[in-house]
């Protein structure tokens, strides 16, 4: 009877312990950084005097001023406007050559899938970091065969590292990182398409761009939009690509992105306070942006299922 | 196990379309996805061809010959970099390898312990604490790693292996994907009978479960493996000793002196070609036997 309910309470108790570690985790490395980003950003630091000896600085409430000063700070501003048109450019680029690829190995009698395929991800594998410094160089006109064929072709030379050039710059960076792992999410869902559905439509007589845009499509929606949820995050947040171009051209400035506004903050001015509370505007405007496209797609998917 | 056969069937069955069509019709290539395929994967591997070619390429080579023609300084290129500062390079590799694996590792421990809780057992809770992981995954890096920086500054642990290693050992995306493939993969009368057996539940953890969940939890590692090292936040923020930088910083830092004296753009082509070597090496090994499609967390039943 005993030993029937120790084990009784072992099992209770067996879940606790398995997420103790995750937990602990959580609360050190997520709960408590974010609670105090939070704090910080409420916070400003005052000199007394003339700021010498121990207490002459301390902490006071500072409300939303940190708020205030960062919304009205042009060049956040301006580099918010600037990932912007950054992520106008990425985000469909991006995803619909992934769907285009994803669409095109689903293909019947399509030759070098596996291996097409294989090489599409690849880029998965390479550091952002690496990728911006490979891309990098094959932007530098001295380097790159991109002008090698366009002086043997007597064609205008676009500078890619300066003024709008540096948008595509940056962006095919992100693209060609990028397109591979959203092009096997959306892979792997059609992949789920159960065989009866394009058969009947083959059946049917309707050519293969018709199944692919009426019936395919339609099918890996909520992958696509799972996609673009993410992508949306990630492109908001863009800091290793254009640091990593920043050694290679004028145009990059440090503070091209809100990201690397917020780093310069932090670590050039030594302005944790309001570090904290750009951090904090940069995750609200990702979650907001991120969620109102979510709930935007929703209420799309529902009409169509009213209609 | 078999979940695994059919796991590995599926995606090959897929890639070759058309075999119920009979042989005539097989031997029509369909052009334009095939077209679109290749030259997607051109794209994709242009850069990697030409990173292979520079490194071969001595400085002046470099500049004056065309992109795509080897050059004869490979040799000179790489012992170069071996000697820059007493081979940092090196010492950077290692610290890349010792970051992905062993927090990979313990990142794959947490997610399978925690993803068999939430996909086994019924608690209270259940499903507010599964919610309160995942919108971790949500949350930008930045708000996390600029506070996590600055605590650890109190707690005096900046600038160390741990600084890097400690806040990426959750992964929100891993635990994610151990719940799916534990609910897969694990049926709860094995679980059942495990306990009628009298098997402590640590021990049917241990012996009965983990062994189902093996193939899911490769992909967690290698998922976790490749996202620790790209990272460059973190340990760009964390860390200003330079024998404790990973590769990805490692580079950075040799591109960045390398726009004051370009003699070192050398360097960072050719370390950059065997940052990437290691990488690439287990994607092609493990692709014959890993499913790409399981990173989607697709589970065939």
């Amino acid at each position: 009877m005993t030993s029937a309910r120790r084990k009784a309470y072992g099992v209770k108790g067996a879940p606790y312990a398995f997420l103790l570690p995750a937990t602990i985790l959580f609360a050190l490395f997520f709960a408590l950084p974010i609670g105090y980003a939070i704090w910080l950003s409420l916070h400003k630091v005052q000199v007394k005097g003339l700021g010498l000896g121990s207490g002459a600085r301390s902490e006071v409430w500072a409300g939303l001023e940190n708020y205030t000063d960062a919304l009205t700070d042009s060049e956040l501003l301006a580099g918010a406007l600037r990932v912007l048109g950054y992520g106008a450019i990425v985000v469909p680029v991006m995803l619909g050559l992934a769907l285009l690829f994803a669409l095109m190995l689903d293909t019947e009698r399509v030759r070098l899938a596996p291996v097409t395929r294989l090489a599409i991800f690849l880029p998965y594998a390479i550091p952002g970091v690496v990728a911006a410094l490979l891309w990098g160089f094959l932007y530098l006109p001295d380097v790159s065969p991109f002008y090698f064929v366009l002086d043997k072709l007597g064609l205008p030379q676009p500078d890619l590292l300066d003024g709008g050039g540096l948008y595509a710059a940056l962006s095919n960076i992100a693209v060609w990182g990028g397109t591979g792992f959203n092009m096997i999410v959306i892979y792997t869902s059609l992949q789920a398409i159960p065989a009866e559905v394009h058969e009947a439509a083959k059946l049917d007589g309707a050519p293969p761009l018709q199944i692919a845009l009426r019936i395919k499509i339609p099918m890996v929606a909520p992958s696509l939009v799972l996609t673009f949820f993410f992508s949306i995050i990630a492109t908001l947040q863009v800091f290793s690509e254009p640091t990593t171009l920043k050694p290679l051209t004028n145009s990059v400035s440090t503070t091209w992105s809100p990201l690397m506004k917020v780093y310069v903050d932090a670590f050039g001015k030594g302005d944790i306070h309001s570090a904290a509370a750009g951090a904090v505007i940069i995750a609200l405007v990702t979650l907001v942006l991120s969620f109102g496209f979510l709930r935007a797609a929703n209420s799309r998917t529902k009409q169509e299922e009213a209609r | 196990m078999s979940s695994l056969a059919v796991r590995k069937a599926a995606p090959a069955a897929g890639t070759t379309p058309g075999t119920a069509q009979g042989p005539p019709l097989r031997r029509r290539i369909a052009f334009v996805p095939t077209l679109t395929l290749l030259l997607g994967a051109i794209y994709c591997l242009l850069p990697v061809a030409w990173v292979v070619i520079a490194a071969t390429k001595s400085g002046r080579e470099l500049f004056s010959t065309f992109t795509f023609l080897p050059g004869t300084g490979f040799a000179e290129n790489l012992s170069d970099l071996n000697a820059y500062r007493d081979g940092v390079y090196w010492k950077w590799m290692g610290n890349s390898a010792l970051y992905a694996g062993l927090g990979a590792l313990l990142s794959t421990a947490v997610s399978a312990l925690s993803g068999y809780a939430l996909a086994i057992y019924r608690f209270r809770g259940r499903e507010t604490v599964f919610s309160i992981l995942l919108a971790g995954v949500l949350m930008p890096p930045v708000i996390l790693a600029i506070p996590q920086y600055l605590l650890l500054a109190k707690a005096d642990l900046t600038d160390s292996y741990a600084s890097v290693l400690l806040p990426l050992i959750l992964s929100p995306y891993g635990v994610y994907l151990a719940r799916i493939y534990a609910t897969a993969a694990v049926p709860s009368d094995v679980v059942e009978a495990g306990r009628m057996d009298g098997a402590s539940e640590w021990r049917i953890f241990t012996r009965v479960a983990l062994p189902m969940m093996i193939p899911g939890l490769v992909t967690v590692f290698l998922f976790q493996f490749v996202a620790v090292w790209n990272n460059f936040l973190l340990p760009y923020i964390m860390l200003s000793d330079d024998e404790k930088f990973p590769i990805t910083l490692g580079l950075f830092t040799l591109l960045e002196q390398g726009a004051n004296t370009p003699a070192l753009y050398t360097l960072v082509i050719t370390g950059a070609l065997l940052a990437v070597i290691p990488l690439i090496a287990l994607f092609l090994v493990i692709q014959r036997f890993w499913s790409l499609d399981l990173l989607s967390g697709a589970v065939k039943s």
